[in-house]
């Protein structure tokens, strides 16, 4: 299905320098609603990228919009934004209510409107107990989470997370990625950056990963996977008779390698066509009345293409 | 209408620029609201509050004891003897730096504490921002040294006495001079109070060119005439109601009218607001450069 310019957020060849420093080069990219994760070592561009997305940079050259308003319009713009920042600092001596209560009156809302939105923020992070004190007074997790009720309370259409699950406990962390994929579920456009790569896998619809400044591959990450023709996809089987699924295999002149696995309980198996090999894999747990207990991909997720487009040298 | 939705699709040209002024005033409202809130905590205050309540306190402490000095009784003394405590004192030192602090924090304070981008992802005009942090810090000025002048002038007459009191300040030209002095602090807290939002802008160290801004108002007597006038001290003395000698080396002007004074200093202001706003239109955040 077809976005239309009014739901998408677009980067059309967009460039940004710190005076002689490259923050992101010729950035083209249209953002469907969903969760998009920005993936890429320290210093790829990714919060430059979010700070353009957000009007907090203007960018060298090149245009952005966001659901078609363009960023020098902060008045119609930020309508739509909310913005979660790396940035662990608060404005002095308020509480986690006034901290969102405040800002929302700043954006226009009547009194009644700010109080009902400011408790249905906290109510949404868990932190009505917690919001009588003062935000200096808050652990890490705790000033995280505020900040992202504090993004959530205008209830933008557009929601920018950078590294948002920092200093989160794991339960925490569960409940923050729940309401990421309810909200994602719900049409808003949720991008995500995130170095915490098995998660960004779990809840991306799509992801956009950045080196040095420049875009590297972008989209579903399974069709990128399936586009890095240099790197064949490796896929586990764990079957009772692995060897006579390797005898088979090796006929095939796509499966590049074959490695047993140590238990004798399963294999992997290197191909640069899966589909022929899902296909004869078919034909030998039929033919030969092989017991499957698991056939998975074992590179086609975010760490993997990170690791293959990247490198470990980005990590 | 909730701020949700931006304007209902049936409103005309003249209720929507209804609606936005008043979207714009209340937003000017809670900007005003969160920046005292702000300060009023913020440590960077307490040196503003120092400098003003300073002198109330010392004069506070001489009006509690006996006063013996016939000269201090006569109140065209004491009239001459505020008029150099407020224009050696008030105007060139505690106005003057309490603005430094209360003004140029405005916008470069935030930066500092990494907290300018919570305003910024706001649907707030850029223009509408500086506007409702100027206004806030104009106050909070206001009340700080605008109520300083006013405590200070009744505390300089206290002890002189019920009934010179009665005579000089309430019956007397002293109430009209009390006025005169509130409305210059009043003045003097709009000009300065422009000058360094705009410094607090465009410098990371706004202590420099507010030394240089100082250095200029105080060397101002000895200049040329028409340097002189290229300074808000020289309007803000011109408007005051009691002259203080100007010492030996001084270059003489012409106190200029209140009917240009007045006017000159919002012309000033305006016109250094309206380049405040044409900066902040093209200002980014980053921090770690800043």
């Amino acid at each position: 299905m077809s976005n239309t310019h009014q739901e998408l957020i677009t980067f059309d060849n967009v460039s940004k320098f710190y005076g002689e420093v490259l923050g992101v080069n010729r950035v083209s990219l249209s953002i469907t609603p969903g969760i998009t994760s920005l993936v890429g070592p320290n210093g790829a561009g990714k919060t430059t990228l979010m700070n353009l997305m957000t009007g907090l940079l203007k960018p060298t050259q090149g245009t952005i919009t966001v659901l078609g308003v363009p960023a020098e319009r902060p008045e119609d713009f930020c309508r739509n934004v909310g913005y979660c920042s790396q940035f662990d600092s608060f404005p002095k001596g308020l509480t986690g209510y006034d901290f969102i209560y405040f800002y929302l009156r700043v954006r226009g809302c009547l009194d009644g409107e700010a109080r009902q939105l400011t408790l249905k923020a906290l109510e949404g992070v868990n932190m009505m107990d917690a919001a009588s004190r003062r935000v200096a007074g808050y652990s890490k997790g705790m000033r995280q989470r505020i900040k992202l009720a504090q993004a959530l309370s205008h209830q933008p259409s557009v929601l920018v997370l950078d590294e948002p699950l920092n200093g989160l406990d794991p339960m925490a962390r569960a409940e923050v990625i729940d309401l990421f994929q309810k909200l994602g579920r719900q049409g808003l456009h949720v991008i995500i950056s995130s170095h915490i790569l098995h998660e960004v896998d779990r809840i991306s619809d799509r992801v956009v990963l950045l080196s040095n400044g420049y875009v590297v591959a972008e989209g579903d990450i399974h069709d990128v996977r399936g586009e890095m023709e240099e790197h064949p996809l490796q896929i586990l089987v764990r079957c009772d008779r692995p060897s006579q699924v390797a005898s088979r295999v090796f006929q095939l002149d796509h499966v590049v390698e074959v490695k047993l696995q140590a238990d004798g309980r399963g294999l992997l198996v290197k191909t640069r066509n899966p589909d022929q090999f899902y296909l004869l894999l078919n034909r030998v747990v039929v033919e030969d009345n092989l017991s499957v207990e698991a056939v998975t991909p074992a590179d086609d997720d975010v760490n993997s293409v990170y690791q293959y487009l990247i490198g470990k040298n980005g990590a | 209408m909730s701020v949700l939705e931006k304007y209902p699709e049936s409103a005309d040209e003249e209720s929507m620029t209804n609606l936005e002024w008043n979207l714009w005033l209340r937003q000017i409202v809670a900007i005003g609201r969160l920046e005292i809130r702000k300060a009023l905590r913020g440590r960077r205050m307490i040196g503003v509050y120092f400098l003003a309540l300073a002198p109330v306190f010392l004069l506070s402490v001489r009006a509690m004891r006996p006063l013996h000095s016939s000269e201090l009784n006569n109140p065209g003394m004491v009239s001459i003897i505020y008029a150099g405590l407020f224009q050696l004192f008030m105007l060139r030192f505690a106005i003057f730096f309490g603005c430094v602090g209360i003004f140029s924090n405005l916008f470069r304070g935030e930066v500092l504490e990494k907290t300018l981008h919570y305003y910024l992802l706001t649907p707030v005009r850029r223009e509408v921002l500086v506007v409702g942090k100027y206004l806030s810090g104009l106050a909070a000025a206001i009340l700080l040294f605008g109520g300083s002048t006013l405590a200070t002038f009744i505390l300089l007459y206290l002890p002189s006495g019920s009934q010179v009191f009665q005579d000089y300040v309430v019956r007397g030209p002293g109430l009209r001079q009390m006025g005169a002095y509130v409305g210059v602090s009043v003045l003097a807290c709009i000009g300065y109070g422009a000058v360094f939002l705009l410094i607090g802008l465009f410098f990371r160290n706004p202590m420099v060119p507010a030394a240089i801004v100082l250095g200029w108002e105080s060397i101002n007597f000895l200049l040329p005439p028409l340097l002189q006038k290229i300074s808000v001290i020289h309007y803000l003395q011109s408007l005051c109601p009691v002259a203080i000698p100007a010492g030996p080396f001084a270059v003489l002007v012409e106190p200029t009218s209140a009917w240009i004074s007045v006017p000159g200093v919002l012309l000033m202001t305006t016109a250094v607001l309206f380049l405040a706003t044409i900066k902040i239109q093209r200002l980014e955040i980053t921090y770690s450069t800043d």
